[in-house]
């Protein structure tokens, strides 16, 4: 492995020179008090601008990304990401807005928003949306601080918990809880959807919300979906679309018409702009009619004489994020949606769903696949056959996938699957590049029955090798220790 | 896997020893065993109340992070501070090594967890499946 910055280091070797100064110095301890003083200089590394160039092209080499192969990470919906949308985002009219500027400045701004706001509306069934929230986990406060505000302006102040199914990502229990929730489990069935009697005997006066993601992180499509809204709905509470797994169903069915109240979309998921180091995200969250008032403000309004903002919402949560939002972000997702129009994302869900059940089964032979049947656009093949038959773990056959030259699908996630591997192939795959995969993971599988060493000391490949996780976990060096 | 015949055990993995009023928790090895190492445990404070079924705590590992149920209600009398700096204690025996200990509000609460034979049958039933 090549030095860090901090080990290039060489004194005076910085590549900059400033003009001299042409105003009069000032001794620091003169004008600041001394406990805001540093003793010593930051230890900056120096380098020359080439040195510095090279550093991070080096690392930029090293990066793996859905612009270098096949990104199949469940639940995070690695697609690719169009260039246009560089091209859009990057606009003189967009790019170089200041946040400050008046609206009579920035119509064009206004009206993408406001467009923007149309066509989440269209596609998800809801009345509203705010494009506020900076991702999903954002977003996912952001429709619980509604839901609670709805609640509490009823006078019902008893609603203390949310319930989340046991699949269900990590976020929302973790977003109830930082909001004062209590988090109350709900079983999966054995199809791996919700159990409806349990939904039952957990539904009470004091539920706020079900948060649910569907189709579940099982890629299985919650069909009892408006039974599960009848219960909740029965019971005074409001059910919560996180849209992870948008991508199994944008274009074919909309969480609105299924009886969802409050939903968030991740523009980086299933629109297609980038993230996972290449983010920012955007999380809009949509609500029906009846809780437009909670939404953060400002919306866009149209009026006769242009677009405008408007402030006047007294029972508003208040604002989520400053100016508009990850406003580049939004003109990425809008030129998407625009280039691909209403039959062009049906047909992107078709063949997400598609590509995904063309793994599933292809992989069935070999794999443990947890609930073998007709996915949406991710399914959970599992390590425990070959953990059980040749002692290699889903972290050794992940790890050798990197030496096949893909990046490994998500691991050990749901909780509810042992030896999980979760496999969302996305639908801007080519058939070749699916089968390229298939082979990889099949081989892999062939050397578990062969020579599981190789798997127990993979990767090889790459410049890290096998990384001491528990180490990491236990004693993380954040710092440079110089 | 170990599952001492003196202990009960709860559904979601979790033991307890009772001594008079007083319960001991832990998780089980067979608990121990599915997460893998464990990285960090979040206890409760002392003089915290505990509902039986209610929250415990929540125990880290390098596949997932998974709440600890208490089995008991009552008290917090004292939390395994060991634990704090050296959570692989729970990897290396989970039953010597204590989470928590409970004075409990109705020690008939123990009386609706499991035998060591029935928790053993739960463990190879949940083996077996998925």
């Amino acid at each position: 492995m090549s030095k860090v910055i901090f080990a290039r280091s060489v004194a005076g070797g910085g590549g900059f020179s400033l003009p001299p100064c042409d105003v009069a110095e000032i001794e620091p301890a003169a004008e600041i008090n001394r406990e805001f003083l540093r003793a010593e200089a930051p230890l900056l590394p120096e380098l020359s601008e080439v040195e510095v160039v090279r550093h991070y092209v080096e690392l930029s080499q090293r990066a793996y990304g859905v612009d270098n192969g096949f990104y199949p990470l469940g639940s995070c919906t690695m697609k690719y990401n169009p260039k246009i949308n560089e091209w859009a985002a990057r606009l003189p009219g967009f790019a170089f807005l200041h946040p400050y500027q008046v609206e009579e400045s920035v119509q064009g701004a206004l009206e993408l928003l406001y467009r923007a706001e149309k066509l989440c509306c269209e596609i998800g069934g809801m009345d509203r949306f705010t494009l506020q929230p900076a991702a999903g986990a954002h977003g996912e406060l952001t429709g619980l601080m509604i839901i609670k505000a709805y609640h509490r302006h009823r006078q019902d102040l008893a609603r203390s918990k949310i319930l989340v199914p046991d699949s269900a990502h990590g976020t929302n229990p973790a977003t109830a809880h930082v909001l004062g929730f209590e988090v109350v489990e709900v079983k999966s069935n054995e199809e791996g959807l919700v159990d409806l009697q349990d939904l039952k005997a957990c539904m009470s006066s004091e539920v706020a919300a079900l948060m649910l993601t569907n189709p579940n992180t099982l890629g299985l499509f919650e069909k009892e979906i408006e039974e599960i809204a009848a219960v909740v709905h029965a019971g005074g509470g409001l059910l919560y679309y996180d849209g992870a797994n948008l991508n199994g169903i944008v274009g074919v069915a909309r969480p609105g018409d299924m009886g969802f109240d409050v939903l968030h979309f991740n523009l980086h998921k299933t629109f297609a702009t980038p993230h996972g180091g290449g983010g920012p995200g955007s999380g809009p969250v949509g609500v029906k009619e009846f809780l437009s008032d909670f939404l953060p403000r400002p919306l866009v309004e149209k009026k006769e004489e242009g677009y405008c903002l408007d402030y006047d919402r007294p029972l508003s949560i208040g604002k989520v994020r400053s100016f508009y939002g990850n406003f580049g972000v939004i003109v990425k997702a809008y030129a998407y949606m625009m280039a691909l129009g209403g039959p062009g994302l049906r047909e992107a869900c078709e063949l997400a769903v598609l590509n995904a059940n063309y793994l599933r089964h292809h992989l069935q032979e070999d794999y443990h696949i947890a609930f073998k049947r007709l996915c949406k656009h991710e399914f959970v093949a599992s390590g425990q056959k070959q953990l059980a038959e040749n002692g290699v773990s889903t972290l050794d056959i992940a790890k050798r996938l990197m030496d096949y030259g893909f990046h490994p699908p998500t691991v050990y996630f749901p909780l509810i699957v042992k030896e999980a591997l979760m496999i969302e192939p996305v639908e801007t795959e080519s058939r070749e590049r699916l089968d390229e995969f298939i082979a990889a993971l099949r081989e892999i599988a062939r050397e578990a029955r062969e020579n599981p060493d190789i798997l127990h000391q993979a990767p090889h490949s790459t410049v890290i090798k096998r990384v001491d996780e528990v180490r990491a976990a236990r004693q993380p060096i954040l710092r440079w220790p110089g | 896997m170990k599952i001492p015949a003196d202990l009960y055990y709860s559904p979601s993995h979790e033991w307890v020893r009772v001594e008079g009023d007083q319960a001991w928790i832990g998780i089980s090895d067979y608990a121990q065993h599915e997460l893998g190492d464990i990285v960090f445990v979040e206890m409760p404070e002392p003089d915290d109340e505990l509902e039986a079924g209610g929250q415990l705590g929540v125990i880290e590992s390098v596949k997932a992070a998974s709440t600890i149920y208490s089995p008991v209600g009552g008290t917090v009398v004292a939390i395994n501070e060991e634990l704090e700096d050296a959570p692989q204690l729970i990897n290396e025996d989970p039953y010597a090594n204590y989470i928590v200990v409970v004075a409990m509000n109705n020690p008939g609460d123990v009386d609706s967890l499991l035998s060591a034979a029935a928790y053993e049958e739960l463990c190879q039933k949940e083996q077996g499946g998925e």
